[in-house]
């Protein structure tokens, strides 16, 4: 390497605009490429829920043609006679999800505040955290399986127990017979409780220890403190994830059409079988020919689409927004 | 001082205690289904997981003493998971890089976040619906294709989301120094940002290929079933978590038998995922 | 300019009594913001070819960033914006159609936590050759060698190039960073605090480096350490915040001449050690 001299300056007064070195040319237009498709691609990825609802929209046309919004909340599926109603889908959905909602929630909190408050040693927090996160990871059609074969003979006598000595509530009115919507309900609790406790966990964890001290430093006791200020700053973000877990919980589709029995209709007994729309999609698309058939198919996988997307917004947007200024 | 030492007031006390037990006890409850549900497989699939089931075609039902087996759904679910592999990764991974190094922060790329969002919520049998509209409607047939796309649509959020997660670990430091030696864009996010996320990049790939392996919704009325080898990507396939469905609900203990065990290889490759990931990439990624 | 330039500074002294100084980089009436906030207000310099120019100034004064205007890495960082103008050897490198990749290869950077890549030291070296052309195999080894043996790193891992460069110690970290930008042959070498990570004795060895490389290149340092500017350094530019946190450039001239009669007080109390 030389030193320096007026000519290798001379030298140096090229233009960077234009090297007319070929691996710049290229690198340039390399890196525009590069640019373009990674943009292509996250249009393509970004433009499928667009793609997703307006060609399910579509394709439901000749049912929302036929039934318009009446679909919603009559009651009759008459394959044969091509007539049909919505109503004991969206019914069982909504009540099966419930269930769940009211088993998992308390689990779900139990579980955050055992694993994030120190009330327990911190080097078992996280085995149990992950434990129960792990529930998360298992195929749906597996808990299914083993709600089928395992769980529903488990707790037989749990309804007999309850239609036994709670007849007289309508909610428990009917002779159980195994697959029922408070079964249905009891394994969705099962599958949404992991998103109910890794949720509420980042939420009491993002509140800030000092809020805690300073019911500390008034003479609470440590559950004092989780019970009366700890858990109320942190409802609205364990709100937000409970949001999330069911719109989970409504779109599952497996392991509640394995236990929930199947049958169309409107009981009010929770110890009767039902349906619901993802249950009734798993069980009939794949014998619809009927263009009406399909499109009431359709028309029921876009309520089912609207109705988790709009949970599921709100729940995003709390949780962010929570966790933001927690 | 003696008071230092008095005992909490007796309401105090049986408040403490009641809380705690009840937390305990519910915390104690939800441990119960993850284990419930690996005893009932292990005990149940284990004896029927012999080397038949990975050559053998299903037997007809309710025929015994026949070869029973379901290498045409060990077959069809490779092949489905491959399909989704190939259209969701390298999307995916695309989508993440433009969201992660060049979308940024603007308004644009939290749009097109809230949207990847929103298909990451959109439930699976919707996403089978999707593809049902897509490709089983217009080429007037059931197919491991389509079961496949729907797979890749399953996939498609969680790879997007979790590869810009991983992206954005890696030190700005790096980017600077690539750009500082007259690297351009192309090079800096291929040789140093994307070689320095792999690692974390290869577990979001398994978890999602591990997530779409055990997916049956999507596939039910799109790749359908098949009692018989797989003859082409055009026509029905089988696939496990679909046979695990089927065989759950049959009247044939021999089915039922060979759910179980196919619950084991899916529950199995599953929890396996899970936990590599968890722990040993995890660690790998501390360490540097 | 002459051959034989020495690094003492008695000698800078001399050379620009008879002086034709060349500019290598001109700053004119330069100013930054960072969204609306303003950084640095009017900053006119210039940077010597062959020199050692330090930029020395309390924190918040602005000098890193305007290190980084002079490769144009800082808008990458954050979204930092300029007015104003800088020349490289007469040229704008804020000019539209510039050639980013080619100003960054002119303008080498080394920053103050060492930065190597999670590969091998060789490829470490010869990442950024690789970056714009594609030599051979025997011309490769030819860079990595003499890019190391400038940045006094060749004997301690000659044996080892197909070691991780994260596995050296943080001195050794750095020196490799600048072999690593001594590859692609730059006319100028920024140095973001390059010691600042380091322990004395990795120190002092970065230090001799730098009057070693200022035989063929030109280096503009940011220090907060003021020994250390005086150690190495030709020509030292001086900043400080105003009352509004705005940097400004309060004084630039040879090192000497400013470490013994600023003309500033400013200058000469934060010198002294008064504040800062």
């Amino acid at each position: 390497m030389g030193n320096f001299s007026e000519q290798s300056y001379r030298s140096n007064r090229q233009s960077f605009t234009d090297t007319g070195n070929v691996q710049d040319l290229l690198s340039h237009w390399s890196d525009r490429g590069f640019q373009g498709l990674t943009f292509v691609a996250a249009l393509i990825t970004a433009a499928v829920p667009f793609w997703m609802s307006a060609l399910i929209f579509q394709q439901a046309q000749p049912a929302i043609a036929k039934f318009g919004l009446s679909f919603l909340w009559t009651q009759d599926w008459n394959v044969d006679q091509n007539i049909f109603g919505a109503l004991p889908y969206i019914y069982g959905t909504l009540v099966s999800s419930a269930i769940a909602l009211v088993i998992a929630l308390p689990i779900g909190v139990a579980v955050a505040i055992i694993t994030s408050e120190d009330v327990f040693p911190s080097w078992l927090q996280s085995p149990i955290a992950v434990v129960v996160e792990l529930i998360a990871a298992i195929p749906s059609v597996i808990v299914g399986l083993w709600g089928r074969f395992i769980l529903i003979p488990a707790l037989a006598p749990l309804q007999e127990f309850l239609f036994g000595h709670f007849k007289w509530l309508p909610i428990f009115n009917t002779q159980p017979f195994g697959p029922s919507m408070l079964m249905a309900g009891i394994v969705l609790a099962i599958m949404i409780l992991p998103t109910i406790a890794a949720i509420s966990r980042e939420v009491l964890r993002a509140i800030s220890q000092d809020l805690r001290n300073g019911a500390f430093a008034l003479g609470s006791t440590q559950w004092e403190t989780i019970w009366h200020i700890t858990l109320p700053a942190a409802a609205s973000g364990i709100f937000g994830g409970a949001s999330l877990a069911l719109g989970r919980a409504l779109g599952e589709t497996m392991a509640v059409t394995m236990v929930i029995g199947n049958v169309t209709g409107i009981d009010v007994s929770l110890l009767s079988p039902g349906n619901t729309i993802p249950a009734l999609l798993a069980n009939q698309f794949s014998e619809a020919t009927d263009p009406v058939h399909i499109g009431a198919l359709m028309y029921l996988a876009l309520v089912l689409f609207l109705v988790t997307l709009t949970v599921n917004a709100l729940a995003v947007v709390m949780v962010r927004f929570l966790t933001r200024h927690a | 001082m003696s008071q230092l030492f008095d005992p909490l007031p007796l309401p105090k006390r049986i408040f403490n205690a009641a809380l705690s037990a009840i937390a305990f006890s519910l915390a104690a409850l939800a441990l119960v289904p993850l284990f419930a549900m690996l005893w009932s497989i292990f005990t149940k699939g284990m004896p029927h997981l012999t080397g038949d089931v990975f050559t053998q075609l299903p037997a007809p039902a309710g025929m015994k003493d026949i070869v029973n087996g379901f290498a045409n759904a060990v077959i069809g679910t490779l092949l489905m998971v491959a399909i989704g592999s190939g259209i969701s990764l390298p999307l995916g991974i695309l989508t993440a890089i433009f969201l992660s190094e060049f979308g940024k922060k603007t308004a644009f790329a939290e749009v097109m976040r809230f949207l990847i969002s929103i298909l990451s919520a959109a439930p699976s049998i919707v996403v089978g619906v999707f593809a049902y509209g897509v490709i089983v409607l217009p080429l007037k047939g059931f197919s491991a294709f389509a079961g496949g796309f729907a797979l890749s649509i399953i996939m498609l959020p969680i790879v997007s989301l979790a590869t810009e997660e991983a992206l954005k670990l890696v030190p700005n430091s790096q980017r600077l120094a690539s750009a500082a030696l007259g690297a351009g864009l192309a090079r800096t996010t291929s040789r140093v940002v994307l070689a320095r996320a792999f690692p974390s990049i290869l577990t979001t790939a398994l978890l999602a290929i591990a997530r779409a392996a055990g997916e049956t919704a999507p596939l039910i009325f799109t790749a359908l079933f098949s009692q018989n080898w797989l003859e082409s990507v055009m026509g029905p396939s089988a696939s496990l978590s679909v046979l695990i469905f089927n065989y759950a609900n049959s009247p044939f203990i021999e089915q039922n038998n060979l759910a179980w065990a196919a619950a084991v290889i899916l529950v199995g490759m599953v929890l396996f995922t899970n936990l590599l990931s968890r722990f040993v990439i995890r660690k790998r990624l501390q360490a540097w | 300019m002459s051959m034989s330039l020495s690094p003492q500074q008695s000698s800078v002294r001399s050379t620009s009594l008879e002086e034709s100084l060349t500019p290598v980089l001109r700053v004119r009436d330069l100013s930054c913001f960072y969204g609306r906030t303003k950084a640095l207000e009017a900053v006119s310099m210039e940077i010597y070819e062959g020199k050692v120019t330090a930029i020395i100034g309390p924190s918040g004064c602005g000098k890193s960033t305007f290190l980084k205007t002079l490769n144009r890495i800082g808008e990458m960082e954050s979204n930092l914006r300029i007015q104003g103008k800088i020349e490289l050897f007469g040229k704008d490198i804020y000019d539209r159609k510039v050639n980013l990749n080619l100003v960054r290869r002119l303008v080498g950077m080394i920053f103050q936590q060492p930065n190597p890549f999670a590969m091998s030291i060789f490829d470490n070296v010869v990442y950024g050759v690789r970056a714009f052309s594609r030599p051979r195999e025997s011309e490769l080894n030819r860079i990595v060698e003499t890019s190391l043996k400038s940045a006094a790193l060749w004997d301690e891992v000659k044996d080892n190039l197909d070691g991780s460069g994260l596995d050296l110690s943080g001195g050794q970290q750095q020196r490799l960073c600048i072999a690593r930008a001594l590859a692609v042959s730059p006319k100028v070498l920024l140095m973001d605090e390059p010691c600042s990570a380091l322990d004395p004795i990795a120190t002092m060895k970065i230090e001799s480096l730098i009057r070693e490389l200022q035989k063929k290149l030109t280096i503009v340092i940011v220090t907060h350490n003021m020994q250390q500017a005086a150690r190495v350094s030709d020509y030292t530019a001086f900043f400080s915040a105003d009352e509004n946190r705005i940097g400004q450039l309060v004084e630039f001239d040879q090192t000497a001449q400013m470490f013994m009669e600023a003309s500033q007080q400013n200058t000469r109390d934060y010198v002294a050690g008064r504040f800062g």
